[in-house]
């Protein structure tokens, strides 16, 4: 999985959420869209629900099983969900780290 | 994705989890138990996984198994559940690690599993598991009350973070029943226990399905955050 398709089930699973509540349209969505702060287009409780999804289409359409809130994202000085960017490229590292550990 | 509902119940091999998963399948139910022993328990509408709840990994791959067969998780009793009489005086801190492990981290993993299944239907029946041990402070029973002390406010505290998902979280303090659980208790300490009861008998797994039926009907979901403590303790 490259990182052009990591951004895609983000930005997929990102208007899902913004479709459920007001806010900005699903067509504002791209790298650059602020996911946490003061112009996030998400509020706290729609970030919880794109964490969780992201994890659940990661793992029904690619059969792969990520834990995106583990201990590493939580004490990160720079939170890996401040953008869709920031949050793609953290999935490529956890996925990077998942192909090290399974090859024998 | 099946019209009848899914339930998933841990620690369904024997005693109170047991029951309740005969009681769900005869309602028509489709239920999914787990332990960490194989399971008698065979019927169509059953299916046992080989699971340890404090297994972070076993407990991810046990809800992949249902999303992937049903689509759907309707409610999650989380029964499975360890105890331990001991004077504290006397106890190993490896029993502690033990009790707290299963009773409150596997509670935590499967209630925050299941509901990120259930949020996807924006339903959801989460039933924690309690004990009179803990409003009656029994003596001996000082871990295990205080493991079912931390089910309880983490169901308090879980019922408000999931209420805007439409999943309520609720909580059964069961009696002494007959199961394994006391098997090991002196039955003059089990009889005085009794003895303080509103309604002096030992429970019946009835009484604690009749608890959970009320907190996972459809008309329930006004009702979350609450615990009910059978006998009248």
């Amino acid at each position: 999985m490259d990182r052009v398709e990591v951004v895609q089930v983000v930005s997929t699973c990102l208007r899902d959420v913004l479709s459920d509540e007001e806010g900005a349209a699903p067509e504002q969505v791209d790298e650059s869209t602020q996911l946490i702060g003061l112009s996030s287009v998400l509020d706290s409780l729609g970030l919880v629900q794109l964490i969780v999804d992201v994890e659940q289409r990661l793992q029904s359409e690619h059969g792969i099983s990520v834990t995106l809130a583990d201990e590493r994202a939580m004490s990160q000085k720079h939170s890996p969900f401040r953008t869709v960017s920031t949050l793609a490229d953290y999935i490529c590292v956890l996925l990077e780290d998942e192909y090290a550990h399974a090859r024998p | 994705m099946p019209d009848r509902e899914v339930i998933l119940i841990t620690g369904s091999r024997k005693g109170i989890g047991r029951h309740l998963a005969e009681h769900f399948i005869n309602r028509g139910a489709l239920v999914e138990g787990c332990s960490r022993e194989p399971c008698e328990l065979q019927h169509e509408n059953y299916r046992h996984h080989l699971a340890d709840v404090t297994d972070e990994a076993q407990v991810k791959s046990l809800l992949a198994a249902i999303q992937k067969q049903h689509g759907r998780l309707d409610v999650a009793i989380n029964n499975a559940g360890i105890a331990s009489m001991n004077h504290i005086l006397l106890t190993p801190a490896a029993t502690v690690d033990r009790i707290m492990d299963t009773n409150f981290r596997g509670t935590f993993l499967v209630s925050r599993e299941s509901a990120k299944l259930m949020k996807q239907r924006r339903y959801g029946r989460i039933v924690n598991i309690s004990s009179i041990a803990l409003p009656m402070h029994l003596a001996g029973e000082a871990i295990y009350a205080a493991s079912k002390s931390a089910v309880v406010t983490f169901t308090r505290i879980l019922a408000r973070e999931l209420a805007d998902f439409g999943i309520t979280c609720n909580v059964v303090g069961p009696t002494p029943i007959e199961t394994d659980l006391i098997h090991a208790v002196p039955r003059e300490k089990i009889q005085r226990i009794v003895d303080s009861l509103a309604i002096r008998r030992l429970g019946r797994y009835e009484d604690v399905a009749n608890v959970i039926d009320f907190f996972v009907q459809p008309s329930s979901d006004y009702v979350t955050g609450q615990v009910i403590y059978l006998g009248g303790a």
